[in-house]
């Protein structure tokens, strides 16, 4: 009886779609959404994690996310590399400063100082040049979006020179970034270097990286004891900034509605549609009922067109979330969303829970469906 | 043998005041062998009674055996295993499944019976050639006209060999044409010595193909007999 029900189902063409549509616009309204705002989400703490040397992230104790950190005295470094567990530590400096193009161009750009003796924290993944150029006098790396930005349509070249805080820079190499919330370009340099780049000039020393012997939780614990710094593992870190984000912003909010709509409209859509489509069968099931059919098959012919429609609807809806994201990973501004596999299993709960409403009403239905009405007009 | 033996069926619908009284006791015996035809005027019960002897009416006393066994011994899933081998149905507005095509709707009760949808099909396709519908075998019902599709339905109602066939008013929704077409198609197919045949109708122009005619009137049966002596158009 399984192939009757898949009969009916396919038979009705119109309600197929427009179920299988139901769950495929559902579904990838909240993957795709989802996905983006995830993304989005990871963006916000990027330049945390994209710094794999280090596990431990110093700041001062006022620090509330990787965006806005406060300065911290040089004679901070000895202390936190005084503290057991500390393998190394190195000054780590972040701000902002404008680059002039030659056009004359203004944009602002990130700058990111690494220390001069280990160039700790440098870019993960090189285009073009390496971290070690950074050592030549006043050598940038900036990252290919930068690139992108500020030259746009030309191709990715070194040895060109900017004007930064009104000194002049050299690029010495060309790194593939991952993407900052703010999607501004991204410019490595010497510690040094950093503090001349950037507007002010004094000791700015805003983060310090360190590694630990083993148990980063533990070591970073030990390093606030010790020093009265705020001291966290590079994880910690980076959810701190996420949630910083998640509280401070509307951009939750904005996601949420959307994937709300998307499984309150595709619900639905689905509810009704699947409503419809079980009581325009009524007499059939009725007749089925009569000759014999019992209500356990009767049930399992429901449930087995509720599933396919859910299966069918889902695997279009992902597919069709994963081929914008195949699509627009090109794309500069995009670059680096996709859909984790824990947003998949979501949408699926998710779907399944629009079907399981959906068949819930029709079911009973069919259940309580008296079969001496086949004898009635 | 007796294909169906009712003894003083009572059927009431309602609730407390509006409770109103259907069949008043109803006796009757349908014979194998024979097709016995159920006639009376529009409301007299005639459907309310088909249904209680195919078992998907309750009743409130009396006994109805079909072929020696009597349905109120039956548990409900006991019952629905009884009519998917015993009973095979007729009804005016055939309720073919409409994605289905004529043979497969013919095999819907192998089907049911979880026979292998080819071998269910096969079987249905060879009964439905005997009726005379070779040649449409693979069309949707919404392709076949009202007397195709009753043979459809003839074709459904006798593919796993049941016991006991019951219609209500399978000529009802034919022009008088297909109507005579479809009832002796029934006759020939359906009246076997080891099984009974019940046609509910309202149409006196087939009164000829009964062998036995049962008159109802207000929930009664008020006289049995043979065709010879009612009146026929
Ligand atoms: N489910 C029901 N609830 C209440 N009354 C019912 C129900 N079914 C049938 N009746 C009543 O029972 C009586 C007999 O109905 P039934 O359908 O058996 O008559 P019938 O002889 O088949 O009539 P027709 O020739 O018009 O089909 C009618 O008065 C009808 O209104
Ligand atoms: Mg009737």
């Amino acid at each position: 009886m399984a192939w009757v029900a898949l009969q009916m189902l396919y038979g009705d063409r119109a309600k197929y779609f427009g179920l299988v549509f139901g769950v495929m616009f559902a579904t990838l309204l909240m993957a795709q959404q989802t996905s983006i705002f995830v993304s989005l989400m990871q963006r916000t703490s990027s330049q945390v994690t994209s710094v794999r040397e280090a596990d431990i992230w110093v700041m001062d104790p006022r620090v509330q996310y990787y965006d806005e950190p406060e300065p911290m005295p040089a004679t901070d470094l000895d202390r936190v590399r005084g503290v057991p567990g500390v393998t190394w530590a190195v000054p780590y400096f972040r701000g902002l400063t404008n680059v002039r193009a030659p056009g004359g161009l203004l944009n602002q750009v990130f700058l990111l100082g690494l220390d001069d003796a280990s160039l700790i924290g440098g870019p993960q993944r090189m285009i073009l040049g390496s971290v070690e150029d950074l050592r030549r006098p006043d050598a940038i790396i900036i990252d290919r979006a930068g690139h992108e930005f500020i030259w746009p349509g030309e191709p990715l070249a070194i040895g060109r020179q900017i004007e930064m805080n009104d000194r002049t820079a050299t690029i010495v190499g060309i790194s593939e970034a991952d993407a900052p919330f703010t999607t501004f370009p991204i410019v490595h340099t010497r510690y040094t270097n950093a503090l001349k780049f950037a507007a002010g000039g004094r000791n700015r020393m805003s983060y310090i990286l360190a590694r630990s012997d083993g148990d980063a939780s533990a070591v970073a614990r030990r390093v606030a004891d010790v020093t009265g710094l705020q001291a966290r593992t590079s994880a910690d870190f980076a959810w701190q900034t996420i949630r910083y984000y998640l509280a401070r912003t509307g951009i939750p909010v904005n996601f949420g509605i959307t994937v709300t709509l998307g499984f309150i409209v595709g619900a639905a859509i689905v509810g009704q549609t699947f409503y419809i489509f079980v009581l325009e069968n009524m007499k059939q099931f009725g007749a089925l009922k009569a000759i014999g059919v019992t209500n356990t098959t009767l049930a399992g012919m429901v449930l087995l067109q509720g599933a396919v429609v859910a299966l069918v609807g889902y695997g279009l809806g992902v597919g069709l979330s994963a081929g914008f994201f195949a699509a627009t990973d090109g794309v500069t501004a995009l670059r680096g969303f996709s859909m984790p596999w824990q947003i998949m299993v979501g949408t699926a709960a998710a779907v399944l829970m629009i079907m399981v409403l959906s068949i819930f009403a029709s079911l009973r239905r069919v259940m309580v469906l008296d079969p001496a009405i086949v004898f009635r007009g | 043998m007796l294909a169906v033996s009712c003894r003083q069926v009572v059927k009431e619908f309602g609730e407390g005041q509006t409770r109103v009284r259907v069949l008043h006791g109803v006796d009757l015996e349908i014979p194998a062998g024979e097709l016995t035809m159920l006639v009376g005027p529009s409301g007299c019960g005639k459907t309310t009674l088909i249904s209680i002897i195919a078992g998907i009416l309750s009743f409130e006393s009396g006994t109805v055996e079909l072929f020696g066994q009597d349905l109120s011994q039956l548990k409900s899933a006991d019952l629905v295993r009884f009519r998917r081998r015993t009973l095979g149905f007729i009804f005016q507005q055939y309720n073919l499944l409409p994605a289905l095509s004529a043979a497969e709707n013919a095999a819907v009760p192998l089907l049911a019976a979880g026979m292998a949808r080819s071998a269910a099909v096969g079987k249905a396709r060879d009964l439905l050639a005997r009726l005379g519908l070779g040649e449409h075998l693979g069309k949707l019902p919404n392709q076949l006209s009202g007397g195709q599709q009753q043979r459809v339905a003839i074709a459904r109602a006798l593919v796993h060999e049941p016991k006991l066939i019951v219609c209500d008013e399978p000529t009802a929704a034919l022009d008088a044409g297909s109507g005579q077409t479809v009832m002796g198609l029934l006759r020939d197919a359906a009246v076997a010595a080891d099984r009974g045949v019940i046609v509910v109708t309202h149409d006196n122009r087939i009164y000829r193909y009964a062998d036995r005619i049962a008159e109802m009137s207000d929930g009664r049966i008020t006289s049995v007999d043979t065709p010879q002596h009612q009146k026929v158009a």
